[in-house]
């Protein structure tokens, strides 16, 4: 961070520079859009933490489990031809749907292609083929246009002192925070949290033990897939549902994952958070429509430094 | 139905300029991925610096085209060497994010406002190609057989960028039959091996990445040449991934595969892009289900589709050797 | 046994009279758990040096450090003489230290000549610019090959020569990664493990190579578990157990030390009341 904060006011423009109390209100306003941010891609940044930690692929999909979770949702509240539902139900049955298509795609693609010895690299270009195809076939179905949800659309701001925020983006947060508390409780406290823990750690060891690996694999592809659908409405929610909105959030959840450390859940969710608050706080110094280019940057440095991330173990990554 | 059109469209597209382009970005992506092992996933970023050394040279400083493509691949190998330096001794997953996020680093750049001056923006550059067309031999005509035709524009870009296709793949077959090659195909099997006997790795994929990097972005070059514009948003990561589909569908690791990979996939998306627009047109199917526009997410969609096909059913892709394929042991 | 080795006292870090290589308080630890702690050993020269010890001991580690495929901790070591301390596996091997791999590291996808010729050092065509000019380096792949085709009757593996590594037996690849080791000319083989896999039948062969390179004046050092083979043809014997070097001497000496029985049977042999003491 200290590299890119040293970067950032040495390329900042000569009519922007930073200093006085109106700089420190917009610099907390950024944090807090930043935490929210964050929270959002730490959502969906987990299931694919997980998939990683368990099955050693990197989904390249994931972005489109994201899209599928927002524009079911919209189909379900907003759609033409659908039944025109308030958004939490929509909400929820888009979560179900999109945790059935993890685990669908689990049972149905991975475990045969694993059983058939494929490797892994040729599994990561079967993902990039899957992204391609699904975010597609989503185009196709949704549209070009940015459309948003019935309910919750425009707001008031509420007055926090100097910070605004939303009531809609406030309650996210906090649900956003505790979704991520029931991951952690979960990954801690349940046979299955446990199981999943075990078998990113030590595979070997932990089948030996008597998990059943196809097993943990499916629940983490369900809960993945379940979660990304959640992060797609909250996304859709707090900016714009589009058909690649997904993708476009995938980056920034692989420079989350990386920079908190691949492998480790809890990375995922920290690294994700600094993510989305080096994206948003970048703002005060660059133009909007670096944000995302300052996220990836600060990916780049930390696989400089610190390539196995802040939570990650000190393995080889080379 | 019109198969006339339907097929003569393929084979234009088959043998067209864009086809060489991608031809010859893939010649670079396959010295990397199929013969070195490297999982770059930023090919597109350096066919976006040579488009842009040209096109900014030109237009934006009135430099004359020659000098515009020396900027062009002096910045390709300045990229190999600023994107090797923290990738290269990453496992291969870490590499291919890297690259992807660096070659999107440098879209956003050349997109933002920040860098319009130069760049343009997101409205890109325009008329810096006018030098490349003065000197075309080809008289002002369409050209062609049957209903296949280019204009004499097209043709003299189609024949400099084949060329170019051509003179890339002799020194890629020379080099990997020499031992430099042998160094490169053995990192891809095994690193530590190649280590343990006193090469410097590290060293070689360097060497690689940038004259595969400098072989796309010559591939940038001669694709902004042909648009006779650049525009950030042609160089988004799709490209990269339309690049693999072609190294893969013509067999990754194989001289002349990129080549057959181009021209097989231009050739066979555009017959099912035509053949789309024509079943539209005659009916058969229904606008409501797929619009003219749509038809544009559908060819993604077949390359997508294909993609994962490929990489299941045939891995090696055509030029491949299923022999080879089995014995990968990554 | 080595002549230049007898009369030499039977204690860890004994120096020797003409040493290759020195180790000198050479430490990796992971995590908490020190795996190497070697504080003073020397290799000598020209002689053949097994590496014994239980599972765990740190023998491999000490390898990967002392190549350079892993860091140390702390410590230094010089080879022929010149500090090496940190530097890459690489540059160890252009200096003279080879190694082989316990899990055989044959590249799969090049033929059996191809591996070979990659091993041998010094070759022009191996340049890039100069890669692309045959003319530059034809001659030398020439002299190469045949030098390739000479290790490889030497080591029966003439008939696989075109084919695939891949495709090799377990036993094969273990002649291959040595004869491959061989093109490089080394001054000192590290060999890990050289008989694991290997089935009996080929382990003769495969020692009667390592006491030829010897003969041809390179020194070795290898890591073996089977002590039949490690009295066979050993000139002197360094015992390790949990990171250290407990015992070395001359093979018989060490295999009758009571520290070297120890390591193995982790605890002393005459202890009373114990579940081994059946009676």
């Amino acid at each position: 961070m200290r590299v890119h904060l040293v970067l950032a006011t040495a390329l900042a423009q000569g009519d922007e520079v930073p200093q006085g109390p109106g700089f420190l209100d917009r610099a907390l306003q950024a944090l807090v859009d930043g935490i929210q941010f964050g929270a959002i891609i730490a959502i969906t940044a987990v299931g694919l933490s997980l998939i990683f930690g368990t099955t050693h692929l990197i989904n390249f999909a994931h972005g489109e489990l994201v899209t599928i979770g927002a524009v079911v949702a919209f189909f379900l509240n907003v759609g033409a031809a659908g039944p025109g539902w308030h958004l939490i139900p929509s909400a929820a049955v888009a979560i179900v749907i999109g945790a059935l298509l993890g685990g669908l795609i689990e049972r149905g693609m991975w475990r045969p292609l694993r059983k058939r010895g494929v490797g892994l690299i040729n599994l990561f270009i079967i993902t990039i083929g899957l992204s391609l195809l699904l975010r597609h076939i989503v185009l196709v179905f949704f549209g070009t246009r940015p459309q948003s949800y019935r309910e919750y659309d425009i707001q008031q701001a509420l007055d926090l002192g100097p910070i605004g925020i939303t009531p809609r983006d406030l309650i996210i947060i906090a649900l956003s925070v505790l979704v991520l508390l029931g991951v952690a409780f979960l990954l801690q406290r349940t046979r299955t949290g446990t199981a999943i823990r075990a078998l990113s750690s030590n595979p070997d060891l932990a089948e030996a033990s008597g998990i059943d690996v196809n097993r943990v694999v499916l629940i983490v592809w369900v809960l993945g897939g379940g979660l990304a659908a959640l992060g797609g409405v909250f996304y859709g929610l707090t900016e714009i549902i589009t058909w690649d909105m997904g993708f476009r959030l995938l980056l920034l959840m692989f420079a989350g994952i990386i920079l908190g450390g691949l492998g480790s859940a809890y990375g995922a969710m920290v690294g994700s958070f600094v993510i989305g608050i080096v994206a948003q706080m970048s703002s005060l110094w660059f133009p909007i429509d670096l944000q995302n280019a300052w996220a990836l940057l600060a990916l780049i440095v930390v696989l400089l430094i610190r390539p196995q991330g802040i939570l990650g173990q000190r393995e080889r990554v080379g | 139905m019109d198969w006339a059109v339907i097929v003569s469209d393929a084979i234009r597209s088959g043998i067209g300029p864009v086809a060489a382009v991608y031809a010859l970005a893939a010649i670079g992506l396959n010295l990397h991925f199929g013969y070195t092992g490297l999982l770059n996933f930023g090919q597109v970023a350096f066919m976006l610096v040579g488009a842009y050394g040209v096109a900014a040279s030109v237009s934006t400083y009135d430099l004359p085209l020659w000098v515009g493509v020396l900027i062009g691949l002096g910045s390709s190998v300045v990229l190999a060497l600023l994107l090797g330096l923290p990738t290269l001794r990453l496992r291969a997953e870490y590499l291919a994010i890297a690259t992807i996020a660096a070659g999107e680093i440098l879209r956003l750049f050349y997109r933002s406002s920040w860098a319009e001056p130069v760049t343009g923006g997101v409205f890109g550059l325009q008329r810096f190609a006018v030098e490349f067309y003065d000197v075309s031999p080809i008289p002002r005509d369409t050209y062609g057989f049957w209903l296949v035709r280019y204009t004499s524009l097209d043709l003299w870009a189609l024949a400099v960028a084949w060329a170019m296709v051509l003179l890339a793949a002799v020194v890629i077959a020379l080099l990997v039959h020499s031992p430099w090659g042998r160094v490169i195909r053995a990192i891809r099997e095994d690193e530590d091996a190649v280590r343990s006997l006193g090469k410097s790795v590290y060293a070689y994929k360097m060497q690689s990445l940038v004259l595969g990097g400098v072989i796309g972005s010559m591939a940038g070059m001669m694709l902004a040449i042909q648009n006779q514009s650049v525009n950030p948003d042609s160089y988004d990561p799709v490209v990269t991934f339309f690049l693999y589909t072609i190294v893969v569908l013509g067999g990754a690791g194989r001289v002349l595969g990129p080549i057959v990979g181009s021209i097989l996939f231009w050739a066979i998306l555009t017959f099912f892009d035509s053949a789309l627009r024509e079943a539209i047109g005659a009916g058969y199917v229904s606008p409501s289900v797929i619009s003219a526009p749509e038809v544009g997410a559908v060819r993604f969609a077949l390359v997508g589709l294909g993609l994962v096909l490929l990489m299941i059913f045939r891995p090696q892709g055509l030029l491949g050797s299923r022999k080879e394929m089995l014995l990968d042991a990554r | 046994m080595h002549a230049d080795l007898a009369g030499l006292t039977a204690d860890p870090g004994v120096p020797k009279p003409d040493p290759l290589l020195v180790v000198d308080g050479v430490t990796r630890a992971f995590g908490g758990l020190v795996a190497v702690h070697v504080e003073h050993l020397e290799i000598q020269r020209g002689a053949i040096t097994a590496l014994i010890g239980p599972n765990g001991a740190g023998k491999s580690t000490l390898f990967n450090v002392l190549s350079g495929f892993d860091r140390a901790d702390a410590g230094r070591w010089t080879f022929d003489g010149a500090p090496v301390t940190g530097r890459s596996a690489h540059r160890l091997a252009r200096r003279g230290l080879v190694r082989t791999f316990q899990l055989t590291k044959t590249l799969g996808r090049l033929s059996v000549l191809e591996n070979m010729k990659l091993a041998a050092t010094g070759q022009r065509g191996e340049r890039l610019v100069a890669g692309l000019l045959p003319p530059l380096w034809l001659g030398q792949e020439r002299a190469i090959e045949q030098r390739a085709d000479e290790l490889l009757e030497r080591f029966r593996l003439a008939h696989m020569r075109d084919e695939y590594a891949g495709t090799l037996s377990g036993g094969q690849r273990k002649l291959l990664e040595m004869a491959r080791a061989l093109m490089v000319r080394p001054t000192m083989v590290l060999l890990d493990e050289p008989m694991a896999g290997v089935n009996p039948a080929l382990t003769q062969s495969l020692l009667s190579h390592i006491t030829d390179l010897r003969d041809e004046g390179m020194t070795v050092c290898f890591v073996e578990h089977d002590m039949d083979v490690v009295m066979g043809i050993s000139d002197w014997v360094v015992c390790m157990a949990e990171g250290e070097v407990v015992a070395e001497g001359p093979p018989r000496a060490v295999a009758q030390n009571p520290a070297v029985i120890d390591a193995y049977l982790g605890r002393h042999h005459d202890e009373p009341g114990t579940e081994y003491d059946d009676g």
